[in-house]
């Protein structure tokens, strides 16, 4: 065995030599050798060239996706108009419905679905390595139910009708945060939140916050009110279009994908326990606290424009750590790049799937990801024993 | 140095620790003992200000400890906890490098120098060649001493490890101990073992119900007279070998 060769190694085995090598009496190694190998480089190499393969496969991705729908468009046509669109030097060679469907249509869609999905990925490997729970993310801790909520309310009934255009944003956001908090009040018990209790209390939270939404839609007396609920519940990106609200979107993603690079050392420490993380100097309470704000600012944004999609921040953190490992640095950009990709696959496939009918998207996402998670559970398991 | 004077704990109206007063010197190795329940670990948590205490001062080198700000703390003083498993799969590189942490501010990247010291803090417990294995998937010694070698990465002058030899087989338990030993860091141990503490200990402090009952060096606190009492059990000093002693326990109603 392994562990009894390093341990007990006297004849020249791995981890004979190790003690008479460490220089007894110094904690403060300042010189280190050249030669000393680095740690940690072979894996950091390799998830750099998996970043740099996904933003790839991603360009490739909004391309192809773009021309997908009822009316098919050709990749090259799609790029000639985007790039047009964006101010590039093409001559239009496209129709006016060519250049309406995808500059007007598809590209507001697809830009969302990028942000959407990577917004609703960090959030839930963020979530996971705050919770140390591979089950964690923001549907199932309640804060997906919250922002719906708090988005229902802001359409049918004006609640935050002071903030103007940013009425829906801010009360989804305000949901998210104060579903978010209350299965956190819920989830203590002598200074302590435990992972189960923290599931259980999201999952009770996310069902009443459900039934709240559900019976607002259905309060309100609006015309299209079973058609409101499959949005809210199940999600879409049929409203998206040019506007602030799709930039507020995406520089929110943004903002947060940033904000979880640089907090990474953070979540590996919490990751790994509260008393271990204090040790390393990162306060744990202070540290779940900005997390979750941040995280509930981007699920509030993203449910406010596309619904509560689930099974995105559950399964695509999984499929990261798979590539990257479960260190947040790497991990996060892997991540994003895949629930975008993810996302706008899945939208493509609302799209066309049942013609001339939309599917909600979180059918999609749900039947995907649920098998896939299945999988990747046995996968996981079956290697640790 | 570490400082404690006349510690006092308690979770709600239940004292667990009182006035408990310590004196840990540079390089001294000390061991916590005591029976389950007699205020070890919580002793230990407000050696590193995860637990402030109700009365009394914890020092750090003279510094009050809950003064000194949560990162530059954690540049002096790493711990080896014990936590619950957890599901998330860190490779033991990785949680070798968050021992450089509290080195690191937050837009900072890690550099090759950090890549280095945690390699060599790896190279120091024996367990180079288990870097790119899945933390979660080690053995009981093996992760002990992946752990130590995050605290070594954090290069802090002091240590405190709480039950490191716990759920280990006897050769890991004397490996883990000896190692700390070697290190010449100044050290606190909690132990459960009194034999182990005999043998790797400078100072030992045993407690009982919050309270001090002897602190001295092993051949003071390790004697039938002080350990009976408080362990409840018959103890017979035998000396070992190498001329240390070592005792062997018995119940107490046994007859003989």
């Amino acid at each position: 065995m392994a562990q009894e060769d390093a341990v007990a190694g006297t004849d020249g085995r791995p981890g004979s030599d190790r003690l008479t090598a460490a220089p007894a009496g110094t904690a403060r190694s300042t010189a280190v050798p050249g030669d000393t190998p680095e740690l940690g480089r072979r894996m950091g190499r390799r998830s750099l060239v998996w970043t740099i393969g996904l933003s790839c496969i991603l360009c490739v991705t909004v391309a192809v996706c773009v021309g997908i729908g009822p009316v098919t468009i050709p990749p090259g046509t799609v790029l000639g108009i985007l790039g047009h669109g964006l101010g590039l030097p093409v001559d239009p060679s496209w129709t006016a419905a060519e250049q309406s469907i995808v500059w007007d249509m598809r590209a507001p869609r697809v830009l969302l679905g990028l942000a959407v999905g990577a917004g609703l990925a960090v959030c839930g490997a963020a979530l996971q390595g705050m919770v140390r729970n591979i089950l964690a993310d923001p549907y199932i801790l309640g804060i997906s139910g919250g922002a719906s909520t708090g988005a229902a309310a802001a359409i049918l009934f004006g609640v935050a009708a002071g903030a103007g255009q940013y009425a829906l944003p801010l009360s989804a956001f305000l949901g998210a945060l104060i579903a978010s908090s209350l299965v956190f009040l819920l989830a203590r018990a002598n200074g302590q939140v435990t992972s189960v209790r923290l599931l259980l209390a999201g999952i009770a939270v996310g069902y009443a916050l459900s039934a709240t939404t559900s019976f607002l839609i259905f309060a309100s007396d609006d015309a299209e009110g079973s058609r409101s609920v499959m949005f809210w519940l199940l999600g879409s990106l049929a409203l998206a279009r040019w506007d602030a609200f799709l930039a507020l979107v995406v520089a929110v993603v943004l903002v947060t994908v940033a904000f979880l690079v640089l907090w990474a050392r953070r979540l590996d420490a919490l990751s790994v326990g509260d008393e271990t993380s204090r040790a390393l100097g990162v306060a744990p309470m202070a540290t779940r606290i900005q997390l979750l704000v941040v995280v509930s600012l981007c699920t509030g944004a993203v449910v406010a424009a596309a619904g509560a999609i689930g099974f995105v921040g559950l399964v695509v953190p999984h499929l990261g750590r798979r590539i990257a490992g479960a260190a947040h640095a790497r991990l996060i950009p892997v991540v994003a790049l895949l629930g975008a990709i993810l996302l706008i696959w899945a939208d493509a496939g609302a799209r066309v799937l049942m013609p001339p009918r939309e599917l909600p998207i979180g059918i999609i996402t749900a039947l995907v990801g649920a098998p896939f998670l299945l999988i990747l559970i046995r996968r996981m398991y079956a290697r640790l024993s | 140095m570490i400082t404690a004077e006349n510690v006092s704990c308690s979770y709600g109206a239940k004292p667990v620790l009182q006035g408990v007063s310590l004196h840990v010197s540079p390089g001294e190795v000390m061991g916590l003992l005591g029976p389950n329940g007699s205020g070890k670990t919580t002793l230990l948590r407000t050696l590193y200000g995860s637990l402030i205490p109700d009365g009394g001062r914890v020092r750090l080198d003279g510094e009050e400890i809950h003064r000194i700000p949560a990162r530059r703390l954690a540049q002096r003083l790493a711990v080896v906890a014990q936590e619950a498993p957890s599901d998330l799969m860190l490779s033991v590189a990785d949680v070798v490098l968050l021992g450089r942490t509290p080195h690191l501010g937050t837009f900072e990247r890690q550099s090759g120098r950090d890549r280095r010291i945690a390699a060599r803090a790896l190279q120091r417990v024996g367990a180079l060649h288990l870097a790119d294995r899945e933390f979660n998937g080690l053995s009981g010694g093996e992760r002990q001493r992946v752990v130590i070698a995050r605290a070594l990465a954090q290069e802090a002058g002091c240590i405190l490890l709480d039950e490191p030899t716990n759920h280990l087989d006897i050769s890991y338990q004397h490996e883990v101990l000896h190692l700390v030993r070697q290190l010449g860091t100044t050290a606190v141990v909690v132990l459960h073992d009194l034999n182990l503490a005999a043998r790797y200990c400078d100072s030992i402090l045993l407690l009982e119900a919050g309270r001090q009952h002897a602190y001295g060096t092993p051949e003071e606190v390790l004697t039938r007279a002080v350990v009976e009492p408080v362990y409840r059990v018959k103890a017979e000093p035998v000396v070992a070998e190498d001329a240390i002693t070592q005792l062997l326990f018995r119940r107490t109603e046994d007859p003989r």
